[in-house]
């Protein structure tokens, strides 16, 4: 993702500014500086067009940027606009990451990001919400109240790659045993390092 | 419709919260009074109808389930973090096993995903072939549905037909790719290899043996009585709770809620297609059944089109960067030879960046979500496996059943573990 050259879409995505326009609207840290140019926000949210997408889902896919603080505001205020399906929740550890990340200028860079996929059935519309999380407070507010279905995507999450979802109904570990220490999607923890339970023959000739 | 009881956090939600750990503790502290009414009940993860190593925590009174907790991850191989080290030319490799009775889908969506990031258009050949392959692939795991929810509910011939059947596309599937299953077969930038000659015979075979055995299924399971009254108003959920818990696939359709990718958001060629999208009313285990059963012949009809309408052309891009050049150039260039090596020991560099590519699988939307930071492997390859996260709805269908409904909900939901734990 090349972020100088991005382009931003407007709700409707019929024209596109480019992202230059946007640089100087503030990014969405604070309640009250929400009077970024409507063509480039949504829901309180910086929204980019999604690259090199399809024809067939053009203009139906964008992507908005916020951070913990301002998440579960966007995540309702698209709940209450008609999203009415939470498809996917995922993360991404970006530690190791050493190309542009193709976030909004001026968006604060953090080593996590969770990545919310919503879809509106009645307009046939996607929105993926890209969520930064700081390493230090790997923390974010559960969205199991807007879409219950995020309660095992959550707790995926949570068992890979150790962010912590607050309010949620049961954050504990999903596909990876209940004592297991680590998180073995982040990028700091090695392929291959789980020592193997079985001994060495006794036997060798 | 409401989906106030999916929202429900406390003892009254169907959902049983409970670590190993507190259930371990049950009746240890002999300060606490131990409610002999209830019982925990493991059942799994061995277990012959729970498809694969499910496990799933019972709260039963009696022979009613009140609450449930679907425990997984005995087969997490951990296959999103082998994705990071495998190019993209072995990745479909590794995802054709999620999904196993099912691979082609996840090879589709990983090849879609990548081809958005390369911003790489398929021939229409290798798009006509992917959608034929994939249909039949829609039977073979409807088919194997078919035997395994007739033998868990008790039509245990119905599990040979079933299998009898599948194998016949598998068949195909072999004489096309070379294996039975774990294809590799959908790869970013078209297909494998070509359909070999006479495909068409050997499919509109496959097909003129599948539709009489359809309309049997219908006299051994869809008008008895008996396999009416075990499915009929078990398990049953509506729309909003379906939208609410993120289901997809024939468990959203059986609430009668219209919603198919095919349709909906027409990738390959499926605008071109004539086809209908099979809902239910009920929401129940019948529904689901019946869904499936009437999706074989959707996808039967849909393959006779692709017969008659499949192009002619290449079946791979010839774009030198992610396709290999022919066999027969090795032997007379060592360009070629450098060429081939390199596409398969270095793979191909992608443009940075994310995609999220979705396809509707035989359970649902399967999704995969890949961020390149411009080399040749993923930075990051996540997949939406429709199992895993239809399994939620399980402790809801469940709860107030009886435990042999239990069984008719668990093969209704149709989960491939392999999906679900990765």
């Amino acid at each position: 993702m090349v972020s100088d050259e991005e382009t931003t879409a407007d709700e409707t995505a019929d024209e596109e500014t480019p992202a230059q326009n946007v640089d100087a609207e503030p990014t969405v840290d604070t309640d009250d500086d929400r009077s970024a140019a409507p063509s480039a926000e949504r829901y309180g949210a910086i929204v980019t067009d999604v690259q090199g997408s399809a024809a067939p889902s053009a203009g139906r896919e964008s992507v908005l940027h916020t951070d913990a603080e301002g998440y579960l505001e966007v995540a309702s205020a698209a709940q209450a606009d008609g999203f009415d399906q939470l498809i996917d929740l995922t993360a991404v550890d970006y530690l190791a990451f050493a190309a542009p990340r193709g976030l909004p200028q001026g968006h604060d860079e953090e080593r996590f990001e969770v990545v919310t996929a919503l879809i509106n059935h009645e307009s046939g519309e996607r929105i993926r919400i890209r969520v930064q999380v700081s390493a230090d407070e790997p923390a974010l507010p559960s969205v199991f109240d807007l879409w219950p279905g995020s309660e095992a995507l959550e707790r995926e999450v949570f068992d890979m790659f150790g962010i912590e979802f607050g309010d949620h109904p049961d954050m504990s570990r999903i596909l990876m045993p209940e004592d297991w220490i680590g998180f073995p999607l982040r990028k700091d923890y090695a392929v291959g390092s789980i020592p193997v339970q079985f001994k060495a023959a006794s036997n060798i000739r | 419709m409401t989906a106030e009881r999916v929202l429900r956090r406390g003892h009254d939600s169907a959902v049983l919260r409970l670590s190993e750990a507190e259930a371990a503790e049950i009746g240890n502290d002999p300060d606490t009074p131990v409610d002999d009414e209830r019982v925990l009940l493991n059942m799994g993860p061995s277990h012959p109808s729970t498809h694969g190593v499910l496990r799933l925590m019972l709260e039963m009174e009696g022979e009613t389930v009140l609450r449930s907790k679907p425990v997984v991850g005995y087969l997490h191989t951990g296959m999103e973090k082998q994705a990071e080290q495998l190019t993209y030319l072995q990745g479909p490799t590794n995802v054709t096993r999620m999904d196993y009775a099912a691979p082609l889908f996840s090879e589709l969506a990983f090849s879609l995903a990548t081809e958005k990031l390369l911003e790489i258009e398929v021939p229409e050949r290798a798009t006509w072939i992917r959608m034929l392959m994939c249909e039949l692939n829609r039977m073979s795991s409807h088919l194997l549905f078919m035997a395994t929810n007739g033998m868990d509910l008790g039509a245990v011939g119905m599990m040979i037909y079933g299998w009898r059947e599948r194998e016949e596309v598998l068949r195909f599937f072999e004489m096309v790719t070379g294996l039975r299953m774990n294809h590799n077969y959908i790869r970013p930038g078209g297909v494998a290899a070509d359909l070999p000659d006479g495909w068409e015979d050997e499919v509109i075979r496959l097909l003129d043996i599948t539709a009489p055995r359809l309309d049997e299924y219908d006299v051994l399971m869809t008008g008895q009585p008996i396999w009416r009254e075990r499915l009929q108003g078990v398990g049953v959920l509506n729309s909003d709770e379906a939208l609410a818990l993120s289901a997809t696939g024939p468990l959203l359709r059986s609430t009668g809620y219209a919603w198919d990718l095919r349709r909906h958001e027409a990738y390959l060629a499926y605008d071109e297609i004539d086809f209908d999208v099979i809902v239910g009313t009920y929401g129940d285990c019948y529904d689901r059944y019946a869904i499936r059963l009437n999706e074989i012949r959707e996808s039967m009809k849909i393959v006779r089109q692709i017969i008659d309408k499949m192009p002619a052309g290449d079946y791979r891009v010839q774009d030198k960067k992610v396709t290999p050049p022919p066999r027969v150039r090795i032997d007379e260039s060592m360009e070629a030879l450098i060429h081939h090596f390199k596409i398969f020991t270095e793979g191909y560099k992608v443009p940075v960046g994310e995609a999220y590519a979705s396809v509707e699988s035989p359970r649902g939307e399967l999704g995969v979500y890949i961020v390149s930071d411009g080399t040749s492997t993923p930075y990051r390859m996540h997949v939406r496996g429709p199992s895993f996260i239809n399994l939620q709805t399980m402790p809801h269908l469940m709860k107030d059943g009886l435990i042999a409904d239990g069984v008719a909900i668990i093969s209704s939901v149709d989960p491939i573990m392999g999906e679900v734990d990765r």
